[in-house]
């Protein structure tokens, strides 16, 4: 009998219920299946792409070498960029403002700071839309100074959130180690750099990977900035969409998807994510 | 010790005030180079606020800080003399033992190789030699604050400061750290500074002990002094354990004193308080001078009578409480009167606790010169 036997389960040993497992499954295709369908009909050798009628790869030779779509990638591509980096420095900077220092109407800026995260998008982007054509923005310049406007819009919206993770990073900051490393001869400026961005590196992490995917995917705000030549990937696949939804549109996304999936793959394995999960 | 009694810190009427609340009232000292020197006091007595005025952390509101002859007026933390100990320690978590200690010699801009040197020796000092590569969260609370101890010494300060340094140790490596910490400071000569509440560690560890009590000196003397001849209420009830009775002074002279204290009975000491005469005084007695003698009055009678007249520093009364703590016994006895009286009795042999039991009838005498007379 007793080979027979199953280890007994233990009080916290969940996943090994079959009712957890189920539903873990079920939120699990919930999440991932229709990403997995995109991928799939992308290799579908059909123009309707309802229906599947046999595999190729010549949707993703299409996609590549159709230059305003590739365009429209590298545009975005460079905006995230840049507003990653803006946001990152913004973002931080306003973090540690917020945290260290007492000034008037401290508490009106900290509530209107995380504004840009809770308004509707649609009103940010007719804002935008209202205060580049007010202050006369200019729209015929060449790449990349053309993709100004909707840099500075994902900018606004992309450093709250750095702001946020920062800021709740900082509130574990031991002040000790500050002025112990004053004590030791640090000026503020060494201060920084040697303790205070060590301890929030995780954060920086996190609200860079924030920053560049939502401003990589970022529809209605770039839809109202964007110039009439000035196109980006999201943009792009919408248009290409109203035609039909052709193998073209989910190659060119599948390629997004990987892209995206690398590129926070290499930054928290810079990072460590072992860092991120153990420092708190 | 080598006490030059050359002040290294002059503290000179130095007040502390965040909004209404004084911190610190006055306070002016000074700190001997060379010296162990502790500051001792119940938390929130403002003993932290004053080394962290030392460290240049808070800035004095009224009077001034001299370090070795220099006002530290306007001169920042980072270019005082001083170096401190943190409470948390304040091991920066994303360095290596090596790199913490090493990087106040950086900042300062001292050269590779001897950046190198100086760490291995400090390291060495505190005992963490071959430590060097680990990471803080690979050490224990213990070897984190000798981390931190290196990193403060590399760097030979004239002063070194240190707040609450064994507060979050266990008690048998906090005992075992203050003769450490007393060693090291015999080793290295740097003037030690240190702030507790906690009363064995001033005693064991300090040249001198400050003792402070709502933000002024209560009472400023070396170990023995403080426990043998507190002088006020607050010093000899903080710094240990004792009976503290009221009482009115209806002798003095030069080589004799007695204190009438109802409830208590008559006290003799064998030497003069210069008190004003019949004045309300106050009078401590440690538990551990205390005799406790077994039933029949007569031995307490007869030692109480070896150095002081008939009826004097003697006591009768009964057992209401014990607690055996091992080296001694404690014993609470309620006297004729009610007022009650603590006695501590060493346990000599094995069977010493088995002398007494709870409601047992003792007596009790104290010698001439144990009493402590006090006038505030």
């Amino acid at each position: 009998m007793a080979v027979f036997a199953r280890k007994p389960i233990a009080p916290l040993e969940y996943s090994r219920t079959l009712w957890t497992r189920l539903w873990v499954g079920a939120v699990m295709i919930f999440l991932y299946a229709p990403l997995v369908v995109l991928m799939i009909f992308s290799f579908n050798d059909s123009k309707r792409n309802v229906v599947w009628r046999g595999f190729t790869t010549k949707y993703y030779e299409k996609a590549l070498g159709n230059d305003q779509l590739v365009e429209a990638l590298i545009n975005s591509l460079t905006i995230a960029a840049l507003a990653t980096l803006a946001s990152l420095v913004l973002g931080t900077l306003a973090a540690v403002l917020l945290w260290r220092f007492r000034f008037p109407w401290k508490g009106a800026i900290d509530g209107t700071i995380s504004l840009p995260i809770i308004v509707p998008e649609i009103c940010l982007g007719v804002a935008f839309l209202m205060f580049f054509a007010a202050v006369g923005w200019p729209n015929d310049l060449i790449w990349p100074f053309n993709l100004g406007a909707i840099t500075i819009a994902h900018i606004t919206f992309c450093f709250p959130f750095v702001t946020m993770v920062v800021r709740s990073r900082l509130a574990s900051f031991n002040r000790e180690q500050e002025e112990a490393a004053k004590d030791l001869g640090a000026s503020e400026g060494q201060v920084f750099r040697d303790v205070l961005i060590p301890h929030i590196k995780p954060a920086l992490v996190a609200g860079a990977l924030l920053s560049f995917t939502l401003s990589l995917d970022d529809f209605v705000i770039t839809y109202f900035t964007s110039g009439p030549d000035t196109i980006t990937f999201p943009v792009k696949v919408y248009s290409m969409v109203r035609f039909s939804v052709t193998p073209e549109v989910n190659a060119a996304s599948t390629l997004l998807i990987i892209l995206t999936v690398i590129l926070t793959f290499i930054a928290l394995k810079a990072q460590g994510v072992k860092a991120i999960a153990e420092t708190h | 010790m080598t006490n030059t009694a050359k002040p290294i810190i002059q503290i000179q009427n130095v007040s502390k005030r965040f909004g209404k609340v004084t911190a610190v009232d006055n306070v002016s000292l000074d700190i001997n180079a060379g010296e162990f020197f502790v500051l001792l006091g119940p938390s929130g007595c403002g003993k932290t606020t004053l080394l962290r005025m030392i460290a240049g952390f808070e800035l004095p509101t009224e009077g001034r800080i001299l370090i070795d002859g220099q006002d530290m007026a306007g001169i920042p933390p980072n270019k005082r003399p001083v170096n401190m100990v943190f409470q948390s320690y304040a091991v920066f978590p994303h360095m290596s033992v090596t790199d913490n200690v090493a990087y106040g010699l950086k900042i300062a801009g001292v050269k590779g190789g001897e950046i190198k040197d100086r760490v291995a020796e400090a390291l060495d000092l505190v005992k963490l030699g071959g430590f060097g590569e680990r990471m803080p969260d690979q050490m224990s609370g213990g070897q984190r604050q000798r981390v931190a101890l290196a990193r403060s010494l590399v760097m030979r300060p004239k002063v070194l400061l240190l707040d609450e340094p064994l507060s979050a140790l266990d008690a048998k490596l906090r005992a075992q750290m203050q003769f450490e910490l007393s060693d090291l400071q015999e080793k290295v000569g740097i003037t030690f500074v240190t702030v507790t509440h906690d009363q064995d560690e001033a005693l064991s560890m300090a040249c001198r002990i400050g003792v402070i009590n709502k933000g002024e000196v209560a009472q400023l003397a070396t170990p023995s002094d403080l426990y043998e001849y507190p002088s006020n209420r607050f010093v000899a009830d903080f710094v240990g354990s004792v009976n503290i009775f009221e009482g009115k002074l209806t002798l003095d002279e030069p080589d004799k004193a007695a204190v009438d204290c109802p409830g208590v009975g008559k006290i003799y000491l064998n030497h003069g308080v210069t008190g004003p005469h019949g004045a309300d005084v106050w009078i401590a007695l440690r538990p551990e001078k205390i005799y406790l003698h077994v039933p029949g009055e007569g031995k307490a009678v007869k030692a109480a009578a070896q150095d002081a007249p008939d009826g004097y520093n003697f006591a009768r009364g009964k057992i209401k409480g014990m607690s055996y703590l091992g080296d001694i016994t404690l014993f609470e006895i309620e006297l004729e009167s009610g007022a009650r009286i603590r006695v501590s009795r060493p346990n000599l042999s094995r069977h010493d606790q088995e002398d007494f039991t709870w409601d047992d009838k003792v007596s009790m005498h104290w010698r001439a010169d144990s009493p402590v007379v006090l006038l505030g």
